[in-house]
C-alpha cells in the first residue's frame, strides 16, 4: 500500500481481503433474493389451488411410478402444461399445482424430447399403451423413445409396500393408517379385475381396477407403469367449464 | 465510484483517470468511472422493475401475493387468447354444427373447411394411433382405404369417432367379439380353416373340412365368400386388407385368439362440429362413401379391393 486508505475503501479491502467475512456476506447477501422468492410459496394460501378429487396414489400406482423413474422417463417427458395456447391445445387444460401435491420427487419441467403426458390417462387405451412400451416404433413409426417390451415379463416386486406408503406419509402425502396396512393387498387388487373393487375404490377415489397389461395370470411392471399412465391428469376434474372460468379469473397468482 | 475525499488525487497521465491507491509492485489500479450508457440503463432497470412492480403481480404479502393494478394472470391471458381464436372460427363451428353431417358434401366450401379443421384435430388426438398419414399400423386400421368395418360414410364415421370401439364409456359403442377357437379347434382344424380363408383370395387350396367348419363357425358373421358384414363389424376376409397381418400364421392365431382393437369415444372429450370435422377429413382420405351408393350396392365397396 503505498497511500493511506479511506474509511470507505478500508471497508471495502477488509471484506475483499477476509475470506471467511466475504463468504458470510455472500451468503447473506443471495439468502435476501431466496428468502423474498421462495419463502412466500410456503406460507401464502394460493400457492396450491384447493381442488377436488386429488388423492394419494395408490400403491399400483405408486409403484408404476417409481418404475417410471427408475426408467428415467422423466428425462424425455414433463408432466407440467404450462398455460400457453399451444400446450393447452395439444396436452389439454393446463396443469395445476395441486395436481402434483403428492408427487415425490415431482415431474415438472419443459423440456419435451417426447410429449407432455401430464394429462395422458385415458387418452389411449390400455393395448395401446403396452404394445408402445414394448415397441414404440410399432404405432409411432418416427418416435426415437426405446423399448420397455422387459416390462411386460418382470413380475412387479415392490419390496416394502407398506414402507412405500409410509415413507411418503411421512413427506405429507396423506395415507390413513388403512392405507397403509392394506398396501400389499392393495397393490394386487387394482390389476385383478375380479378382486372386490369397493374397498379400493372407496379409499382411492376414481381407481381403475383391471389388468392392465393383458396378462390376467400375472402382475408386471407393465401393470403398474400402464395403471400410473392411465391415472396421469385424470383426478382432478379442471375441464369443466366452471373450474375453467374460476382459474381464469382468479388474480394474484 | 469516484472517491471525492481520497487524499492523494494522483491523477494517470495517459489516461487522465485517478489512481485508486492500490500498489502492488509498482501496478496500480485506476478508478475509472462506468460507461454513462451503462449506468443509466442500469438506473432504467430500476425504475421500470418499480413499475413492473406496481402493475404486475409481484409482493408476497401475508396471505397472498399483492395483484398488480393492471389485474394481469397467465391464466386469464390465456382464456383471452383461446376465446379469441375460438371467436374467429365460430361462425364456421356454428355452421358445420348446423349443417347434418350427411348433407356435408353439399356445400364444397363448408366440407373443404370442414376438412381442414379434421386435419389440424386429427393431428392432435388420432395420429398416435392410426399414424401421420393415416395409414394406421397392424391393430389399428387404415383410414385412406375404401375398407370400412363399421361403414364409411360421413354418419358412420361420425358415430364411430363418437362412441368408439368396444369402449366401456358409451352404450352406443361399435361392438364385435369374434370368439376364439384356440381351446374349441385342434391344430389341423384351425389350419384347415385358415387355409378355406385364404382360399378367398386365392392364396390357398380349400378342403373339404375348412369348407364345414367355416360354414358352421364363420359363415354368420364373416358371410358366404369372405365378404364380411358390417351390422355386425365383422371384416372382409376376401380382400387384401387384414388388420392383424395377411400371413397365414397371423390368421391362424387370430381364429385361435383374436385381438379385438379399442378405439376410445371422442364425445366427451371434443365437441361435436370437431367430431364432425375429423369425420369430414377421414371421409376426404380416399375411401369415403355416399349414403346412396351404400344402400345401392351393399357389398360392392368391399369387394372393389383386389
Amino acid at each position: 500500500m503505498s497511500t493511506e486508505p479511506t474509511q470507505a475503501t478500508s471497508r471495502h479491502q477488509k471484506l475483499e481481503r477476509n475470506i471467511t467475512l466475504m463468504a458470510i456476506a455472500t451468503l447473506i447477501t443471495v439468502s435476501i433474493g431466496g428468502i423474498v422468492q421462495i419463502a412466500p410459496l410456503f406460507y401464502l394460501d394460493n400457492t396450491i389451488e384447493k381442488v377436488d378429487g386429488m388423492r394419494p396414489y395408490t400403491p399400483l400406482e405408486q409403484a408404476g411410478r417409481d418404475i417410471y423413474v427408475r426408467e428415467g422417463c422423466y428425462t424425455c417427458h414433463s408432466q407440467m402444461i404450462r398455460p400457453f395456447r399451444d400446450e393447452v391445445e395439444r396436452y389439454g387444460p393446463y396443469s395445476l399445482a395441486a395436481e402434483s401435491m403428492y408427487d415425490h420427487p415431482f415431474q415438472w419441467g419443459s423440456k419435451r424430447t417426447g410429449p407432455d403426458l401430464a394429462r395422458v390417462g385415458d387418452r389411449y387405451s390400455d393395448e395401446w399403451h403396452v404394445q408402445h412400451l414394448k415397441d414404440p416404433q410399432s404405432v409411432v413409426p418416427e418416435s426415437i423413445m426405446p423399448q420397455y417390451s422387459f416390462l411386460a415379463e418382470t413380475d412387479l416386486k415392490v419390496a416394502d409396500p407398506e414402507g412405500m406408503l409410509t415413507a411418503l406419509r411421512r413427506v405429507g402425502v396423506p395415507y390413513t393408517d388403512r392405507d397403509i396396512q392394506m398396501a400389499e393387498a392393495d397393490l394386487a387388487a387394482q390389476a385383478d379385475p375380479f378382486s372386490n373393487r369397493e374397498d379400493l375404490e372407496e379409499r382411492y377415489p376414481k381407481t381403475q381396477v383391471r389388468d392392465f397389461d393383458g396378462d390376467p395370470d400375472r402382475l408386471t411392471e407393465m401393470d403398474a407403469l400402464v395403471a400410473y399412465l392411465q391415472m396421469l391428469g385424470t383426478l382432478v376434474d379442471v375441464k369443466s367449464a366452471a373450474a375453467q372460468q374460476e382459474l381464469a379469473e382468479e388474480t394474484g397468482r | 465510484m469516484a472517491n471525492e475525499s481520497n487524499i492523494e488525487n494522483r491523477v494517470d497521465q495517459p489516461t487522465g483517470t485517478e489512481f485508486v491507491g492500490h500498489e502492488w509492485d509498482g501496478i496500480e489500479e485506476l478508478d475509472t468511472p462506468l460507461p454513462r450508457w451503462w449506468l443509466w440503463t442500469f438506473y432504467a432497470t430500476i425504475v421500470w422493475a418499480i413499475g413492473y412492480v406496481v402493475a404486475y403481480p409481484a409482493w408476497p404479502m401475508i396471505d397472498r401475493a399483492t395483484e398488480g393494478v393492471i389485474g394481469w394472470t397467465s391464466r386469464g391471458q390465456l382464456a383471452e387468447e383461446i376465446s379469441v381464436a375460438n371467436k374467429a372460427r365460430e361462425g364456421l363451428l356454428e355452421q358445420i354444427a348446423a349443417t347434418d353431417t350427411a348433407l356435408l358434401t353439399d356445400d364444397p366450401q363448408l366440407m373443404q373447411q370442414a376438412v381442414a379443421g379434421g386435419a389440424a384435430a386429427f393431428k392432435v388426438n388420432c395420429v398416435q394411433c392410426h399414424g401421420a398419414g393415416a395409414a394406421g399400423s397392424p391393430g389399428y386400421p387404415n383410414l385412406n382405404d375404401d375398407e370400412w368395418l363399421w361403414g364409411g360414410d360421413l354418419e358412420s364415421i361420425e358415430l364411430t369417432l363418437q362412441h368408439g370401439v368396444r369402449w366401456d364409456g358409451s352404450d352406443q359403442t361399435r361392438f364385435s367379439l369374434m370368439p376364439g377357437f384356440g381351446d374349441i379347434f385342434t391344430t389341423e382344424e384351425i389350419n384347415a380353416l385358415a387355409g378355406h380363408v385364404l382360399s378367398f383370395t386365392g392364396r390357398s387350396e380349400s378342403s373339404a373340412t375348412g369348407v364345414q367348419l367355416y360354414a358352421d363357425n364363420c359363415l354368420s358373421c364373416h358371410g358366404q365368400s369372405g365378404e364380411g358384414s358390417r351390422d355386425q363389424g365383422a371384416p372382409a376376409l376376401n380382400d387384401a386388407i387384414w388388420l392383424y397381418g395377411s400371413s397365414e400364421t397371423a390368421i391362424r392365431g387370430q381364429i385361435r385368439a383374436p385381438s379385438h382393437g379399442v378405439m376410445p369415444g371422442w364425445k366427451d372429450r371434443l365437441d361435436p362440429a370437431t367430431i364432425k370435422m375429423l369425420a369430414a377429413y377421414v371421409h376426404s382420405l380416399g375411401g369415403g362413401e355416399t349414403l346412396a351408393q351404400q344402400s345401392d350396392e351393399p357389398a360392392e365397396a368391399a369387394d372393389e379391393q383386389p
